[in-house]
């Protein structure tokens, strides 16, 4: 194709009238109508999902008040990283209208391969290590991706294979290392460590906020300025600004949080890294998702992929490099994960994580039929799991309670997931 | 490609102004676009297509007509490149080519809309015009020129209002989405269109508008191949009707020379019965 330079001012300078399609929401109100349609053609938004987690919040508080405290909400953030970050994982395969069962032990050799390489008795340093361990996952997925697409074999199964097999690779790696005793590696790189237990300090917490923000706000303004100059309807301003307000609202009350000192004895705050690098993993697959033409394709496989592959898209590529984005990003949530419990061991259940990673995609609102999803519902759908984890420990519900009360939630979310989809289709 | 993809560069009301992935514009109306000349295809022992020689003009609605099993689909198959062929010449704009894969057929201009095959439920309307053929801004999504170039095509085609350009797809009407699909074989730069029943699944006001559709493609030079089951639909669009009998071209003639009757008869026996001092070109063209 070449490339088209077509001024904008002449396309703007259509008149509105010869142009039926595509009518303004300029106005609240008219937004707020269109809103309404999304929500009854099933596509809710994350508005309800939100609704859930702050009920779920108010039900844990009332329930116990330690539930929101600065610590106790810190340590939520740091516990549901790991979930939120495999959720991520999920979303690239679930999209596809695949899944990806094997993303548990994929986090968990990678975690495995950088703190061995990071450990004594001969310690590379953090960040080959790190490169080696994202490699490691980036190339499990990559395998399984062949499977499926050149030998045409479900994800299902390839995957589950991949769940029994990495288990046992990681057993291997654990139990035949110089690094590791007894099934056990522990951290010993201070970096490592310092992803999960390490904090911004206060005065960074809010710097990093505020950036952030701004960069948002930026962002999302100059979009629907760019949108009116070419005579294009936009989300009214009071709307937009009203989001920049939320996030700056949200932004502060974290940093607020964070830095209040939650400390025994000695005084210990500030925002933990792996809040800020959440955050980077989920802009930059966001960007990736809704930016680039990769994202574009994985949704257009994901809806219909016989018309994906009539627009000439490679289906085999997309799906395949979807595995490995998947598998990378499963890495990188190993390595949180291990930060996070100071160690990699043989009790890693991958097996639960990966259903866990599932949960938090499809709870937050990604599709399991494919085609519908954001990385956000990784990230809200995490935060819930770990908060229903984190509420239902400081309550003292037993274990088997936990595993059902989850379970309920997942099959509620699934629910509406297949309900909503039907009703996408019954307005034809 | 060389030329500019947007059906939008094209003109409204001329319909003869530059356009088509060869550079050189439409043939103007009336002008032998595509040629068949003895195109044959078994499967196995069933002939599916015997001798077919058929011209398909620009600016001019060709309806194929024949009942089940008569080769419709066969045919185009052929033209579209998805099944060639066993044997027969095809000429486009008076050259031979090969259309032995869908690339081919859609490189010289021949796009073919299938219902339901073409659009992603779950993308909007502009996200589905240019799937596969995005436009870029620093290697980034350019969403405000591809929207600008939707609302031109869809304009262009003074297609039924929708309700914003930005809604997904999975909540259009049956004929929306044929005309969004219709849109989107376009803004390829289609000098062919074929339909393959494209009222099938439509109610009345659908109908419609996705043959008002097909007439606006005509005016604006487009050749168009329609395949369809329902006489009244075809006697409405057609200029032309191609009558497909048990693999045979049975006949064709301009729509005037045809009646409900005889066409039925045609479509049923293959012949046109006991008038032979009417008998239309059955073994070749006779435009008018
Ligand atoms: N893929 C195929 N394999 C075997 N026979 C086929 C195939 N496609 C079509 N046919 C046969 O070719 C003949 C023409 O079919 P088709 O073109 O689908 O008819 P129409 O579209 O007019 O109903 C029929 O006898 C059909 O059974
Ligand atoms: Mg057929």
């Amino acid at each position: 194709m070449s490339k088209t330079v077509r001024p904008l001012e002449t396309a703007a300078a259509l008149d509105a009238g010869e142009v039926p399609a595509g009518a303004p929401a300029e106005t609240l109100g008219q937004y707020a109508h269109g809103w309404w349609t999304q929500v009854r053609s099933g596509q809710s938004g994350i508005l309800p999902v939100l609704g859930g987690l702050v009920l779920l919040v108010v039900i844990f508080q009332l329930l116990n008040s330690n539930f929101l405290t600065p610590a106790n909400l810190t340590n939520l953030m740091t516990q549901g990283a790991p979930y939120v970050i495999l959720g991520f994982a999920e979303v690239f395969v679930l999209l596809l209208g695949e899944i990806d069962l094997s993303i548990g032990y994929v986090a968990g050799i990678a975690a495995t391969v950088t703190l061995q390489l990071a450990a004594y008795p001969n310690p590379t340093p953090w960040w080959l290590a790190v490169l080696a361990g994202l490699a490691a996952a980036a190339a499990l997925g990559f395998v399984q991706g062949l499977l499926i697409t050149k030998l045409g074999l479900p994800s299902f199964v390839v995957t589950l294979a991949g769940l029994l097999g990495f288990e046992g690779v990681m057993l291997y790696l654990l139990n035949n290392n110089a690094a590791s005793s007894g099934g056990t590696v522990s951290i010993t790189n201070n970096i490592l460590s310092d992803i999960v237990n390490g904090n911004l300090s206060n005065i960074v917490g809010w710097v990093v906020m505020a950036a952030c923000v701004a960069l948002a706000g930026l962002f999302f303004w100059s979009r629907d300025q760019r949108r009116r100059r070419a005579g294009l309807s936009a989300t009214p301003a009071g709307l937009t600004l009203l989001k920049i307000v939320a996030m700056g609202v949200a932004g502060i009350v974290i940093v607020v949080i964070c830095n209040t000192d939650r400390g025994r004895g000695a005084p210990f705050s500030g925002v933990p890294w792996v809040v800020p690098i959440t955050l980077v993993i989920l802009v930059g697959w966001t960007f990736l998702l809704s930016r680039t033409r990769y994202g574009r394709y994985v949704y257009a496989i994901g809806g219909n992929a016989e018309a994906a592959r009539r627009a000439g898209i490679n289906l085999a590529r997309i799906r395949t490099s979807a595995f490995v984005l998947s598998g990378l990003t499963a890495g990188a949530a190993g390595i949180v994960y291990a930060s996070e419990l100071g160690s990699v061991s043989t009790s890693v259940d991958g097996g639960t994580l990966v259903l866990d990673a599932v949960a938090a995609a499809v709870i937050g609102g990604t599709s399991l039929f494919g085609g519908r999803g954001k990385m956000l519902h990784a990230l809200i759908g995490g935060v819930i799991i770990a908060a229903i984890a984190n509420g239902m420990g400081l309550l003292g519900v037993s274990a088997p309670a936990q595993y059902m009360i989850t379970a309920l939630v997942l099959l509620a979310a699934v629910v509406v997931d297949a309900l909503s989809r039907r009703g996408s289709t019954a307005t034809r | 490609m060389t030329t500019d993809a947007l059906p939008g560069a094209r003109p409204a009301p001329a319909g003869r102004a530059p356009a088509g992935a060869t550079g050189a514009g439409l043939l103007p109306a009336g002008a032998p676009l595509l040629e068949l000349r003895a195109i044959n295809k078994s499967f196995g022992s069933v002939r599916a297509l015997t001798d077919i020689d058929l011209v398909i003009t620009a600016g001019e609605v060709t309806a194929l007509v024949g009942d089940n099993g008569a080769g419709k689909s066969t045919l185009i198959k052929a033209i579209a490149g998805i099944s060639p062929p066993d044997s027969g010449e095809m000429l486009w704009r008076g050259k031979p080519v090969h259309v032995s894969h869908p690339k081919d057929a859609s490189a010289l201009g021949i796009a073919t809309v299938y219902q339901d095959l073409a659009l992603c439920d779950n993308l909007d309307i502009v996200q589905n015009l240019y799937l596969g053929r995005e436009r870029l801004h620093l290697r980034t999504l350019d969403e405000t020129t591809m929207e600008l170039g939707a609302k031109r095509a869809l304009a262009d085609l003074s297609v039924v209002t929708v309700r914003s350009i930005r809604q997904l797809v999975a909540s259009l009407s049956g004929g929306q989405r044929q005309a969004v699909a219709v849109a989107k074989a376009v803004m390829g730069n289609a000098e062919l269109v074929i339909l393959d029943e494209p009222t099938a699944a439509l109610g009345v006001s659908q109908t419609r508008q996705v043959l008002d559709l097909i007439k606006r493609l005509a005016d604006k030079g487009i050749a168009v191949i329609v395949i369809s089951h329902n006489l009244r639909d075809v006697f409405e669009v057609a200029n032309r009707i191609a009558v497909l009998y048990l693999g045979r071209l049975a006949g064709v003639a301009p729509a005037a020379e045809f009646d409900t009757q005889t066409a039925v008869e045609m479509i049923t026996t293959g012949t046109r019965g006991a008038r032979p001092d009417t008998k239309v070109a059955a073994d070749g063209e006779k435009d008018a």
